[in-house]
């Protein structure tokens, strides 16, 4: 039997989400992090261990008052938290410290106290990508994607069906940034970004935070809130550079990170109950089911057109909205993260029935790096 | 379509210089490690394939294909309308990202697989880049 040694016992986001334009970086990390103390009936002095992306986790402890045993600063862009998730959970396995805060705040919108991404010239990717006028993920994300079509034999119209069905997800969502309906025909008719994708099938630019609290499983039942333990999880990474992945249509560091998570939480895809896919772009649902072995190659595209992973499918996918719908503050991990806690706690607005399994996976960059956690219910399986 | 001298300059290091002095004088350089023969790219003074460090500088053909591309419809200083970033698979079998000049920039004019050539072009007083054209002139 499987036993799960540490559990989410805290989880939070910002109090406000969208345009926060009286609200620095910093203190996006500090208003999530004291709403998940909250949330968890703590004070910050029960907090010992400390991790970030984006800011260093040594600013954060700073700025919170928090003088930690331990500290992860892992920067893969936005699946850092899921990584962090894994990595706390090992420290804490292993006694390194007890509690641990996870925060992520991002003034990606309004840009209050936040610093820029440009590659260096002498980086390779400056080198060898940035003279060929990319202007971030809308134009390095994107790239692959007319291969993957060809190759899977996915439709335009597939792809558009994954901004309609999340769509519908975030028009159950009060906290969602786009809740109108939306059509195929629409999305494919929306201003083109850069051919093939339309704005609509690009994240949302918002601010916003999130933090985690995480403790031993033994402490986690005397909490105000039901647990939720990790089963299981898997982390890798690829390239920093698009041009340089192995196979453009599909995602080595998906198919590792996916496999570990799977293996280590001992599960199987009819096992998940709630599933959350890293959605920047439009196209990152269908690697993301192929990648992570919930179909076979070339059938993701169907199987969300056909309405499998919408309300009332049997396997539920990017239930607040996405990064399409809900919010995108840059690094958007931390909010998938965040639903698949409310999912597995029952506390979700789009609610599914009976969530005892749910796998969280997370890109970093553009396919550069990857993280999947697998979260529970139930302490032993 | 690309004004050259507004491109954004790559600063070479040790490891990639040898990779800029050859589009200097209209060679595209790739690496070839001398005991597994891995083809790689970009520059490193050693094989990814197996750590050695046994590796020579060769000049490849220049000849390439279409693997994907997007049109960015966003504005660039350097750019003037929509343009396509893509990458190329050389007939060496490493990737690189580059523009498709000689070519209109659009969905028709550019088909997966079409077959392509290098072109160089000098953005700065220091640097030439390589670029990628339709075999057979513009499409």
């Amino acid at each position: 039997m499987k036993s799960a040694a540490v559990a989410i016992v805290g989880a939070a986001e910002t109090t406000e989400l969208g345009k926060i334009p009286g609200m620095s970086q910093i203190q996006l990390h500090a208003d999530a992090a004291l709403n998940a103390l909250q949330d968890a009936g703590l004070t910050l002095s029960d907090i010992d261990g400390v991790a970030t992306a984006g800011e260093s986790p040594t600013a954060v402890a700073h700025y919170l008052g928090i003088a930690p045993n331990w500290v992860d600063g892992t920067a893969v862009g936005g699946c850092s938290f899921m990584l962090h998730v894994r990595h706390a959970t090992a420290a804490i396995e292993a006694g390194l410290c007890h509690t641990v805060l996870i925060t992520h705040g991002e003034s990606g919108r309004s840009n209050v106290g936040r610093a820029g991404r440009a590659a260096a010239p002498a980086s390779l990717s400056g080198q060898f990508e940035a003279p060929y006028g990319g202007m971030g993920p809308t134009t390095s994300f994107t790239l692959p994607v007319l291969r993957f079509l060809k190759d899977t034999g996915t439709s335009i119209e597939q792809l558009a069906s994954v901004v309609v069905s999340q769509r519908q997800w975030a028009m159950k969502n009060p906290r969602a940034t786009l809740q109108t309906p939306i059509t195929i025909d629409e999305v494919l008719s929306d201003r083109v970004i850069a051919y093939p994708f339309t704005k609509s099938m690009c994240c949302l630019v918002t601010d916003g935070g999130g933090a985690l609290i995480l403790t031993t499983a033994e402490r986690a039942v005397d909490f105000p809130q039901k647990p939720v333990y990790l089963l299981g999880s898997g982390e890798s990474t690829e390239t920093p550079m698009i041009s340089q992945m192995r196979d453009v249509t599909s995602s080595r560091a998906f198919r590792m990170s996916g496999a570990r998570a799977f293996e280590s939480a001992g599960i199987t895809h009819s096992d998940v109950d709630h599933l959350m896919i890293y959605d920047a772009f439009a196209h990152l649902p269908l690697y993301g089911l192929e990648d992570l072995g919930f179909c076979t190659r070339g059938q993701a595209g169907a199987m969300i057109a056909s309405g499998e992973t919408s309300p009332g499918g049997s396997l539920p996918l990017n239930t607040n909205g996405g990064g399409l719908s809900y919010m995108h503050s840059g690094m958007y991990g931390m909010y998938a993260l965040q639903e698949s806690v409310r999912q597995v706690r029952g506390s979700a607005a789009a609610q599914i029935k009976d969530v005892n399994i749910s796998v969280c996976h997370g890109v970093g960059g553009m396919f550069a790096a990857s993280g999947t956690i697998v979260m529970s219910g139930s302490r032993f399986r | 379509m690309i004004d050259f001298s507004k491109v954004t300059t790559p600063t070479p290091t040790p490891e990639t210089a040898h990779f800029f002095q050859g589009t200097a004088i209209g060679e595209l350089r790739l690496q070839r490690c001398d005991l597994c023969h891995e083809v790689y790219f970009p520059p490193r003074p050693f094989c990814p394939a197996c750590g050695s460090k046994a590796v020579s500088v060769f000049a490849a053909c220049g000849q390439g294909r279409l693997l994907s591309y997007v049109i960015n419809h966003r504005p660039h200083p350097a750019f003037e309308g929509p343009y396509a970033i893509a990458i190329v698979v050389l007939e060496e079998g490493v990737k690189m990202m580059s523009n498709i000049i000689n070519s209109a920039q659009t969905p028709e004019a550019l088909r997966l697989d079409m077959p392509l050539q290098v072109v160089f072009r000098t953005i700065s007083d220091d640097i030439v880049l390589p670029y990628f054209e339709p075999v057979g002139g513009d499409s």
